[in-house]
């Protein structure tokens, strides 16, 4: 084992965030972001997902004929895709619509399938598990910054709970409509990739051209 | 001259090695926009030219004079008018009041004077608000504050309500410098026009301040929609009835942000910028025609549902933003296309984007800002193909 468990499960928490490093998981970052508990359900689904996806998918590695390598995944995932979405149905029904078609396509996450191809196959079940564990925290993480900016300004409340009083409800804060958006997430995300970016120099990736430099005046 | 000498004394201080060596993009800033800049280029090609940076930037601030002007005008002339009708109140009534100046719609002194009330502190703010923003990243990234800025300031302004919150306006110009210009790595290298960017973004956080009928002039209770919001409801037929004629939509006596309404006003601005060799004409004539056209066309297809089908391309040019965007938005060289088959090409994207989202979107009565950022988004994508379309014709001749 190269890495510790420790590091795998903080790893992927900033300085391998799969969002913000990897950029995977991006379309149900902005879909699920514009309140705190949506994107808090999501956040403990997804890293369910990717934690046991990972540790079963391990455990069958040895099994699993290369060439039909993927199917067998997607069976693995969307079973547990399924189960997470009866347990929410069944015992948080509201969120579960509010979550809609994301829950489903919770199968399709980059991240879920990233994990099981880079790592699970080529790895034991508990490092697996731990590595899912942590990538799924970390898009968590991510998930939940962006649905703090999104649902403070946008609503002007955080979970639900209304700490900035909003004009209609004859206070003094007049929300911001465009947070409450999909594309806001973009700018929210794309922000926080520069200030982590800026706060550790390594991530930056190396430009794939070269501005010429012209004789500056 | 003491100025001259007073610059020439501190100078030392901001260069290399100096004291304030930090601040030079500061000190250039203030330099340069009291002095011509010293500096020339020092490379080959040589190609001479009267032009420079400071010349555009400034021929553009020149430009839109008789839209401010004329802005301020009738800002002022529609807030007389509605003041009479509902009464007058706030700080700038008092102003007005003490001064002894007056209400009346009649009097073209009394007019600019409010109006001026209400365009200062919007363009004191979007400078303010936006000049600390960019020189924070000149000042950080180690480039230079340049005119540019002015331009971005004084457009945002002029395609604002004059109802627009102040902390809504510095808001937006922070987003749009920041977001639309400096990330892509500050002037020249924005391949969105910045003024937009922030139009855009109150556009779409505060709608309510930004579209309707009652922000468009300053009095409480008073309500007057755009000849957008008009055409959209009742088509074009309900102009007159509604005291707009052609006229008056051409002189710009209607509702609308402050330097969007007099088409003949950004005309005179336009004609100015067209004579300098700022603006491309290959872009106007682009724009025109796609927006003439496809009006046309959808004139002659009809819709009983529809009333915006109708109107033509005569009202199109007068109502709304288009006239403004078409001179100072369309014609900004670096978001624009580059090659001269790509101007036509960009032109006439937008001038149809602006009808399509006009008539066949019913969720936005005004189109120039959007048609315009999707313009923006597709420039470089028009230049690749007219590039690639010219490699080829080349290729072929060299066989």
């Amino acid at each position: 084992m190269a890495q510790t468990y420790r590091s795998q499960l903080v790893d992927p928490l900033v300085d391998n965030n799969p969002i913000t490093l990897q950029v995977l998981g991006i379309c149900s970052a902005l879909a699920v972001t514009s309140s705190m508990q949506v994107a808090f359900v999501m956040s403990i689904a997804v890293t369910l997902v990717t934690a046991f996806s990972s540790m079963f998918i391990s455990m069958l590695r040895n099994q699993i004929p290369s060439s039909i390598r993927i199917i067998v995944q997607m069976v693995i995932i969307a079973s547990l895709v399924i189960l997470v979405d009866q347990v929410l149905k069944a015992f948080a029904y509201e969120i579960s619509k509010t979550l809609s078609v994301f829950v489903g396509l919770i199968i399709t996450n980059c991240i879920v399938m990233g994990r099981a191809e880079a790592f699970a196959m080529k790895n034991p079940p508990v490092a697996s598990f731990i590595d899912g564990a942590g990538n799924g925290l970390g898009y968590g993480l991510l998930l939940m910054i962006v649905a703090f900016f999104r649902e403070l300004f946008g609503a002007g409340s955080l979970f639900g709970v209304t700490v900035l009083e909003t004009v209609n409800n004859g206070g003094w804060y007049v929300p911001n409509g465009m947070l409450l958006l999909p594309p806001s997430a973009f700018f929210v995300i794309g922000l926080l990739i520069w200030g982590i970016r800026t706060w550790k120099p390594a991530q930056v990736e190396e430009r794939e051209y070269k501005i010429q430099t012209v004789e500056a005046h | 001259m003491g100025l001259r000498s007073f610059f020439d004394r501190i100078e030392p201080q901001f260069l290399k090695g100096g004291r304030y060596e930090k601040f030079f993009p500061v000190y250039e800033m203030v330099e340069s926009f009291i002095y011509t800049p010293k500096t020339v280029t020092t490379a080959a090609p040589h190609a001479r030219s009267y032009i420079d940076m400071k010349r555009i930037m400034t021929y553009v601030v020149l430009a839109t004079i008789p839209c401010i002007l004329f802005g301020m005008y009738n800002t002022g002339l529609q807030t007389n008018m509605a003041i009479a009708e509902y009464g007058a109140s706030g700080w700038r009534a008092a102003i007005i009041e003490t001064l002894g100046i007056g209400f009346d719609p009649n009097n073209p002194f009394a007019n600019i004077m409010h109006g001026l009330l209400y365009f200062l502190p919007i363009y004191v703010v979007t400078l303010v608000a936006g000049g600390i923003f960019e020189v924070i990243f000149a000042v950080v990234r180690g480039h230079e504050v340049n005119e540019g800025f002015l331009v971005t300031s004084m457009l945002y302004t002029l395609i604002l309500p004059a109802t627009t919150p102040l902390w809504q306006v510095a808001l937006g110009i922070i987003f749009g410098v920041v977001i639309g210009k400096e990330v892509f790595g500050g002037t020249g290298k924005n391949f969105l026009n910045p003024a937009l960017v922030g139009r855009a973004f109150l556009y779409f956080a505060y709608p309510a301040y930004m579209s309707g009928d009652s922000i468009w002039t300053p009095v409480d209770g008073f309500s007057g929609a755009t000849a957008l919001a008009i055409g959209a409801s009742d088509g074009v037929a309900a102009f007159p009835e509604r005291g707009i004629e052609w006229m008056d939509a051409f002189v710009g006596t209607i509702q609308g942000s402050f330097g969007e309404t007099s088409t003949l006003a950004i005309l005179i601005g336009l004609a100015f910028l067209l004579i300098v060799k700022i603006a491309n004409w290959r872009l106007i004539v682009g724009c025109l025609g796609g927006m003439i056209a496809f009006s046309t066309l959808l004139n002659w297809i009809g819709s009983d549902t529809n009333p915006m089908f109708a109107m033509p391309w005569y009202w199109h040019l007068v109502v709304g933003g288009y006239a403004f965007g078409l001179a100072f938005m369309v014609t900004e060289p670096v978001s624009a296309s580059h090659t001269n088959m790509g101007r036509y090409i960009y032109g006439a994207l937008i001038g149809f984007m602006v009808v399509m989202i006009r008539v066949i979107n019913p969720a936005f009565p005004e189109g120039m800002m959007l048609a315009i950022l999707f313009g923006n988004v597709f420039a470089p994508l028009i230049d690749h193909f007219v590039v690639q379309a010219n490699i080829k014709r080349r290729a072929k001749r060299n066989v």
